[in-house]
């Protein structure tokens, strides 16, 4: 398993720098001056040279390229243009949002959309399922940002039962130790800090985790289908053993390998719905600062956002492969 | 189904009701907790964007400044709803005949927030330290301010045109500064955060003009240290700032015990924080909100406009070079129209580049009163009946002088087709592609912008549109850019005000765009917030506010 996991870390490393060169690329071809954006309306053409000069932004590009690899090599991922803070101080303050969010956002998914598949699979073609089913589609073909102004809409706007925007009530008085807002809560023993956390993270977790989770029941529905009528399934029910035991140990360990691999896929995509329910919550994650840092051509705070992203993303991907692991012993042994 | 499954399932279906059950009313109940009485209490306050600096002379942004009115002062403040200079920190000032040394006559019971007393020495430091700002810090992201209005440091490649040269602290209240060429907004230009008088031992002990980003110091992100009327308690990035009634502070404390200010970037989202109890207040009202907000109970403050909104033609582009082209679209523009159809109530409509309040403003201009007819007459004998203009706007923004450019575009647009013209609409993104292709190059014909202005000095609006040649006007009128350059050298206002004039006389008579109107900024606030004080400067200082 370590030598694996290692082997992975090591593949990363190409993947990065491919990444790293592309992102430069796809960057510095956006129409539009980083210089302009941060000056607006009070940029003058010298004010613009003596910021490009500043920046470095003047130089040739592969003179600029390998200047952004050298410090990116040294762990340096530059400063923001706009605000001038080091891109990984930025980061690793919104970065505890995102997770936060996607984290329920997922927990949202998993908790209720494995349960109401493997229901649906066992109640086929009767009016759960039906229920089940078409919700999901619905689900799955509601768009993030759609749902999100939706749920904002009625929630927040109408009914005032929760917050409309930001992570806390800012009138409350919060001691923030990891910036995992309900965590810090817990931690210090805030409850109040730690309950509005929760009651703000609610609609955009909502909103989020609502795609992940009707397609967690399309799969869990059709993979507990088909392990359902597996032979071994009947030889452990003609064996007398109880349904508790084969559901548990026949039908959801075999039919949970599909659910993971979504689980782990969804868990990546969740970055891009972030950035769109991020922005219209105003909830302070990477999402929407990435999405402020494009209108903004803030170059190093785009490149850095999204290795980092690329980073966490190839992470999340290797936890899944050792998962497989967990629960299939025969990924293992290969 | 196996029984115990079923029983696991329901009980999780239960236990997760009652808890958005629970979560939901918790939430009502804390909202309704939050407000606060009489007396007292957190003001919340939601601008569109987090400050880039807590040092107000590295800044230019509005947010900054906004959180920088509460912390530090100038020498000079504003007259409450004017943009016109009042005493502050100096209670009164002297200038020479020839506009070059100017004495302020400091309050002698004013201590800066860290217990130091502010006096002339201290006025001394800030002046010396700005001028010698290092090289790295002298560019305009960082020092836009001081480098256009003092025109250069004491080194780097402006230095021969730096017009300060001074400060001597003749006694602990009366500090001299000497300029080099006369500088006739001096005194409102000292009403501008970026000019606050800073705590000189904070600044020794936390900030470092020459570091890499002088915004990112200890004292950029956490010691500021000034003398108005609210200290600096914490910036938690992306969440908030908090700031404390200053219990030492000289005048008028504030009522409130706290302050915090939030961004909240889109307009629509900050309207609805309002409306849901989340914050007391916020900026940039857009158009839209306004009447819903009113229904429901809250209040709107107006601001006095200090912008102007414009129509620009670029004169590299043809028809748009021929004057008479240029007096056809002035005629085909029915103003009151625009104004209704894109602007808050209350927006002015503008017959010059100025607004009213500003030095110079004139009504004796030449105007180009609606006029279909006339529009056609001109563009027949321009020959340019029928021409294809290009027409650039921006989507996606609202700015305090643009607050709705769509609509305005499509107003205007119908008027100009109804004498004749032929439209190519050219719908660019804001930030930065609408401003790179209309400031940055020559590719684009008519087109909507505007200024909202710093601080009360002509030259801060036509030396910003027509000091010089740009690629936004496409014109080289040398005469004109002679006329404002001798006018910003006059070493009074009262001097500078004919001039003005005849100097908004001859741009309206040059015709280079149509300035359109000059559009109401609004704030929206709970009805719990009494005695916010709006200005047309954004001097907006919260020790006046109480809450209940």
């Amino acid at each position: 398993m370590l030598r694996f996991v290692s082997r992975r870390l090591a593949l990363m490393v190409p993947v990065l720098v491919g990444l790293s060169l592309l992102l430069f690329a796809w960057v510095r071809a956006l129409p539009g001056d980083p210089a302009r954006a941060l000056l607006g309306e009070r940029a003058t053409p010298d004010g613009i040279a003596r910021v490009n000069a500043a920046y470095g932004f003047d130089q040739p590009l592969f003179v600029q390229y390998f200047t952004y690899v050298k410090a990116l090599l040294h762990g340096d991922f530059g400063s923001s243009i706009q605000t001038g803070r080091p891109v990984m101080d930025s980061f690793l303050e919104r970065f505890p949002a995102t997770i936060e969010l996607g984290f329920a956002a997922l927990l949202l998914a998993v908790v209720v959309g494995v349960p109401l598949g493997y229901l649906a699979a066992r109640h086929q073609g009767r009016a759960l399922d039906t229920a089940v089913v078409s919700g999901s589609l619905l689900g799955v073909v509601t768009p993030v940002f759609f749902l999100a102004i939706l749920l904002k809409l009625v929630f927040a706007d109408q009914l005032h039962w929760l917050p409309t925007a930001q992570r806390q009530n800012p009138r409350i008085e919060a001691t923030h130790i990891t910036n995992f807002y309900v965590l810090d809560g817990l931690m210090t023993r805030e409850w109040d800090a730690a309950w509005d956390a929760l009651v703000h993270l609610a609609l955009p977790a909502i909103a989020l985790g609502t795609i992940p989770l009707a397609i967690i029941v399309r799969i869990t529905r059709a993979s507990v289908a088909e392990v359902m009528h597996e032979d071994y399934v009947r030889t452990a029910e003609s064996k007398g053993l109880t349904a508790t035991v084969i559901s548990r140990r026949h039908i959801l360990r075999n039919a949970l390998l599909p659910v993971v691999t979504t689980i782990g896929l969804q868990a990546g995509l969740l970055f891009s719905g972030a950035v769109l329910t991020e922005t219209v919550f105003s909830f302070n994650g990477i999402g929407q600062y990435l999405f402020e840092a494009i209108g903004q051509r803030d170059y190093p705070v785009l490149q850095g956002f999204i290795i980092c992203i690329a980073i966490v993303y190839s992470l999340i991907n290797l936890l899944v492969d050792v998962a497989y692991g967990v629960i299939d012993p025969r990924v293992r042994a290969s | 189904m196996p029984v115990s499954v079923k029983r696991s399932l329901g009980r999780a279906t239960a236990v997760l009701a009652i808890a958005t059950l629970a979560l939901t009313s918790c939430a009502k109940s804390e909202r309704d907790d939050s407000g606060s009485g009489s007396g007292g209490g957190t003001f919340v306050f939601a601008g569109s964007a987090e400050p880039v600096s807590l040092d107000p002379f590295f800044a230019s942004d509005g947010e900054t400044f906004r959180v920088s009115r509460q912390i530090f002062e100038g020498l000079v403040g504003t007259k409450p709803g004017t943009a016109d200079p009042a005493p502050l920190l100096a209670t009164s000032w002297d200038v020479s005949d020839d506009g070059l040394t100017y004495t302020f006559h400091l309050r002698d019971d004013v201590k800066f927030q860290d217990g130091t007393d502010f006096n002339a020495d201290a006025v001394c430091f800030n002046f010396d330290r700005w001028y010698d700002m290092p090289e790295s810090a002298q560019t305009d992201d960082l020092t836009y301010y001081y480098a256009t209005l003092f025109r250069g440091f004491k080194t780097g490649d402006r230095s021969d045109e730096a017009i300060y040269d001074s400060c001597s602290a003749d006694d602990a209240t009366t500090a001299t500064i000497a300029l080099k060429k006369p500088f006739a907004g001096f005194v409102s230009a000292m009403s501008m955060p970026a000019f606050s008088m800073q705590s000189p031992t904070a600044l020794k002990k936390y900030q470092d003009d020459g570091a890499n980003n002088p915004r990112t110091t200890d004292y950029s992100t956490a010691h500021p240290v000034g003398t108005g009327p609210f200290e600096f308690e914490s910036w938690e990035r992306g969440k908030q700032i908090t700031l404390d009634a200053n219990d030492d502070y000289w005048g008028e404390k504030a009522s409130i015990d706290k302050a915090v200010i939030v961004a909240i970037d889109d307009p629509k989202a900050r309207a609805d924080a309002l409306a849901n109890g989340e914050i007391d207040g916020y900026d940039l009202v857009g158009p839209a909100d306004i009447k819903p907000l009113e229904d429901q109970g809250f209040q709107i403050e107006n601001r006095d406009p200090f912008n102007v909104l414009y129509l620009g033609m670029n004169q590299k582009v043809k028809p748009l070079d021929d004057p008479k082209v240029r007096q056809a679209i002035a005629y085909a523009l029915n103003k009151d129209e625009i104004v209704s159809a894109s602007m808050p109530e209350g927006t002015q409509t503008a017959i010059e580049f100025v607004p009213p309040t500003v030095n110079g403003y004139t009504e004796d201009v030449p105007t180009y009163d609606y006029d279909p007819d006339k529009a056609r007459e001109l563009l027949k004998e321009a020959g340019a009946e029928g021409a294809t203009i290009e027409f650039n706007y921006p989507t996606g923004v609202s700015r305090p002088y643009m607050p709705q450019p769509e609509d305005t575009f499509n107003v205007i647009r119908t008027e100009l087709e109804a004498v004749g013209l032929k439209i190519k609409p050219t719908a660019d993104q804001w930030d930065p592609d609408y401003l790179e292709k209309i400031q940055g190059t020559e590719d684009h014909g008519l087109h909507l912008l505007g200024w909202t202005g710093d601080y009360n000095d002509t030259d801060n609006f036509l030396g910003v549109f027509f000091g010089t040649a740009t690629k936004e006007w496409g014109f080289s009128n040398q005469q004109l850019f002679d006329d404002l350059k001798e006018a910003r050298g006059l070493p009074t206002v009262e001097e500078q005000t004919p001039v003005y004039e005849k100097i908004n006389q001859e741009v309206m008579d040059y015709l280079p765009g149509v300035p359109l109107a000059h559009p109401v900024p609004s704030l929206a606030f709970s009805p719990d917030v009494k005695g916010y004080e709006p200005s047309p400067v954004q001097d907006e200082v919260w020790n006046t506010i109480s809450l209940g």
